[in-house]
């Protein structure tokens, strides 16, 4: 297929087109020097490093030291030996980068990306579109220098990435466009309708020249991670540097550094020094994880596409990851006792498939808000389950989230109180077009939201000190991840309804989603339908 | 007894009797192994406490081996319209539903003594690591049977992930 179905392509999109037309391409030709840069720079100081002596000495004219081994080579006039060695060396390290460039070719047809690489051990990955989980393109600081970026396609499954690295900085974004846009399943018939005019030509920054090369370099490397025109603008959440200050501050991190001081000065002062010793290094390197933190969280942003929820971080080494519709199995809203007086929030999620980059904040590429306030919570909630978080279900949210408890969610008895102190009045689970909200913990609040069309699977249990007060636990599995949606200490009959509810719930949720394609026409429903498509 | 939590669906389908041989060989093989133990720290490093060690393991052992027939009589499962019901224990009950639709993966293993016995054991995988339902003790012509009806529901169910 030449043509990508859907509306009107934008200028990086209609770049990229031509990679999608399902035959083999190559990638940037510096990928090889970017893969194996880290290693490539290191030789290349370690030398410099060792030959700084030499080179010093060569235009200051320091004193002969003598007996090393260029001076030997010198000495015995193997200068022109040496030189072809070099020269040897460096054509087969050339040839290797160029043979590995030359063997390594991707390509993306309707319905899969594929991508083959090696040139004794081949090895070639497939992973279909409809299985898309999230796509990520990233920028490693040496990669940026470059302009190229690294676009990872992660399916369902562990390690199951199809790395695309290295592509031009542009082209990447513009083949996740299109790749979203294949995996849509866009119908066909949508493109006639919206053939874009033929107005835009190339890229408009197609200026020639060094000068025109080295602008285009800093433009992208200056560049916010999220392009304020391609998202509306009232969903981006902005953390500003005061409030990521103090969550970090108020972390379960800081605590338990404050433990570890307060020993050490009691072990200091009672004569075991040697503590000291001993910790010390540790502390120092906990200095790192904050600045670390810190600085990745300062880009962070998050906006909707008609793709799915984009979440940009990274200030040296960016990273920004699409995850389509349908792809977010489990979200849970929660809140340490530490950032209550602050009405500080973080939301994290459960997705099949994982990308082995860390996420804002240094943090697993799961938690999706590090921190913020209400607002922002509602906001990406809209983002993350937009046909569930919607004005009529807002007061559900806000009660699962503040509310004390003993209201319309179904919860706990009196009872629970025996193994729940706190928590028995929070704890309570309520259902809602298909998705269910379970809230527990009262000093440190959580509420998980499970859409059940992605529920896995469904489990109860009861133990004997559950079986003595007539309570039972219920669990919701979903994929790994940090989310454990679960439920203890709800009345025994309560929770067997619960079951039952849940399980077929789940079964008429999974039956009607069609998220895998999810801009795909809507499944045969007439009144849906009013020109009459035939699917 | 009201505080038990009851489904009250049917009937359950039980595994097969000779269950009840697996699950002793295995309580008895753990017990020898953990006697040895035992034994060994008590009279070779002569630590005191040996001899209750050794007790402990010999009570615990016995308690075993005294309910591992209503422990292998627990385990039931039942196949309903769209899901698969799973239950078991009987100190700690635990019941399971999987929807046909997402299984992902229907294993068949034998171990040594279910494999004396013609037993098999049938294993259950969706996307989600915690789902862990295996259903023991089933005899083979059972569970390859099971299997293929299993895949076969799973086929025409089928929803993404």
């Amino acid at each position: 297929m030449s043509r990508l179905p859907g509306g009107p392509l934008t200028p990086a999109e209609r770049a990229a087109e031509r990679f999608t037309d399902g035959e083999w391409h190559r990638l940037h030709p510096a990928t090889p020097l970017l893969r194996g840069g880290i290693v490539f720079v290191a030789v290349l100081g370690f030398v410099l490093s060792n030959l700084r002596e030499r080179i010093v000495g060569f235009f200051v004219g320091a004193p002969d030291y003598g007996g090393d081994p260029l001076d030997q080579i010198y000495d015995r006039g193997w200068e022109g030996w040496a030189l072809l060695a070099v020269a040897v060396v460096l054509i087969l390290c050339i040839g290797a980068f160029y043979l590995s460039w030359r063997m390594h070719t991707f390509r993306i047809t309707g319905d899969a990306v594929e991508v083959r690489s090696g040139i004794l051990f081949r090895t070639q990955r497939k992973g279909r579109l409809d299985r898309i989980q999230g796509i990520n393109v990233q920028r490693p600081l040496l990669a940026r220098i470059f302009g190229a970026a690294k676009l990872d396609i992660a399916v369902a499954g562990h390690d199951a990435n199809v790395q695309l690295s290295y592509l031009g900085s542009s082209l990447a974004d513009g083949l996740r466009a299109d790749v979203l846009r294949l995996a849509s399943g866009v119908k066909a018939a949508e493109q006639e309708a919206a053939e874009p005019g033929k107005s835009e030509s190339g890229l408009p920054d197609s200026a020639s020249g060094v000068s025109g090369l080295v602008n285009r370099r800093v433009n992208e490397f200056l560049a916010p991670e999220l392009d304020p025109s391609l998202a509306p603008p009232q969903s981006v959440v902005k953390i500003p540097p005061l409030r990521l200050f103090g969550s970090l501050v108020l972390s379960g991190f800081t605590v338990f550094l404050v433990i570890v001081v307060v020993l050490l000065i009691i072990g200091a002062s009672t004569g075991r020094l040697w503590l000291l010793f001993i910790v010390l290094p540790g502390l120092l390197g906990s200095a790192s994880f904050y600045v670390n933190r810190f600085t990745k969280s300062l880009r962070y942003s998050i906006a909707g596409t008609p793709d799915g929820v984009r979440v940009g971080y990274g200030l040296l080494t960016t990273s920004n990851e699409t995850l389509p519709p349908g792809r977010i199995h489990a979200v849970e809203v929660l809140q340490p006792l530490m950032w209550r007086p602050f009405g500080w929030w973080q939301i994290r999620i459960d997705t099949a498939g994982h990308t082995s980059e860390k996420g804002a904040a240094g943090q697993a590429a799961t938690t999706i808000l590090p921190v913020g306030d209400a607002t922002d919570v509602s906001r990406v909630l809209s983002l993350v389950l937009p046909g569930f978080v919607t004005e009529q279900h807002r007061s559900v949210i806000e009660a699962g989230m503040t509310s004390r408890g003993r209201d319309f969610f179904v919860g706990s008895p009196r009872r629970a109180a025996w193994i729940r102190p706190f928590s028995w009045k929070r704890t309570g689970y309520t259902i809602l077009d298909g998705v269910i909200l379970l809230r527990r913990g009262a000093v440190w609040r959580s509420l998980s939201i499970v859409p059940l069309a992605r529920l896995q699977s469904l489990e109860i249990e009861q133990g004997p000190l559950d079986r003595m007060l007539g309570l039972a636990s219920t669990r919701l599995h979903t994929v790994s991840g940090p989310v454990r949606p679960r439920l203890p200490g709800v009345d025994s009959v309560h929770s067997a309804e619960l079951f039952e509810t849940v399980a077929a719930g789940a079964v008429a949720s999974a039956r009607s989603d069609t998220s895998h394609r999810w801009a795909a026409a809507p499944p045969v429903s007439p009144h849906l339908d009013p020109e009459g498509q035939s699917h | 007894m009201p505080n038990r939590l009851d489904l009250s669906i049917g009937d359950w389908r039980r595994v097969s009797p000779k269950y009840v041989v697996v699950v002793i060989v295995g309580a008895v093989v753990s017990g020898v192994i953990a006697a040895a133990a035992a034994t060994f720290f008590w009279l070779v490093v002569r630590w005191d406490w040996g001899w209750a060690l050794l007790a402990a393991v010999v009570v615990a052992t016995v308690i075993g081996l005294v309910i591992a027939p209503r422990r292998a009589r627990s385990i039931g499962y039942m196949m309903r319209e769209d899901d698969l019901l799973f239950r078991r224990g009987i100190m700690f009950q635990r019941f399971v539903s999987v929807p046909y639709g997402r299984m992902q993966l229907i294993d068949i293993n034998r171990g040594p003594v279910g494999r004396a016995l013609g037993l098999a054991d049938l294993k259950f995988v969706t996307a989600a690591a915690s789902t862990g339902v295996v259903i023991p003790g089933l005899k083979e012509a059972d569970a390859a049977e099971l299997r293929d009806r299993l895949v076969e529901l799973a086929e025409s169910r089928r929803a993404g992930l």
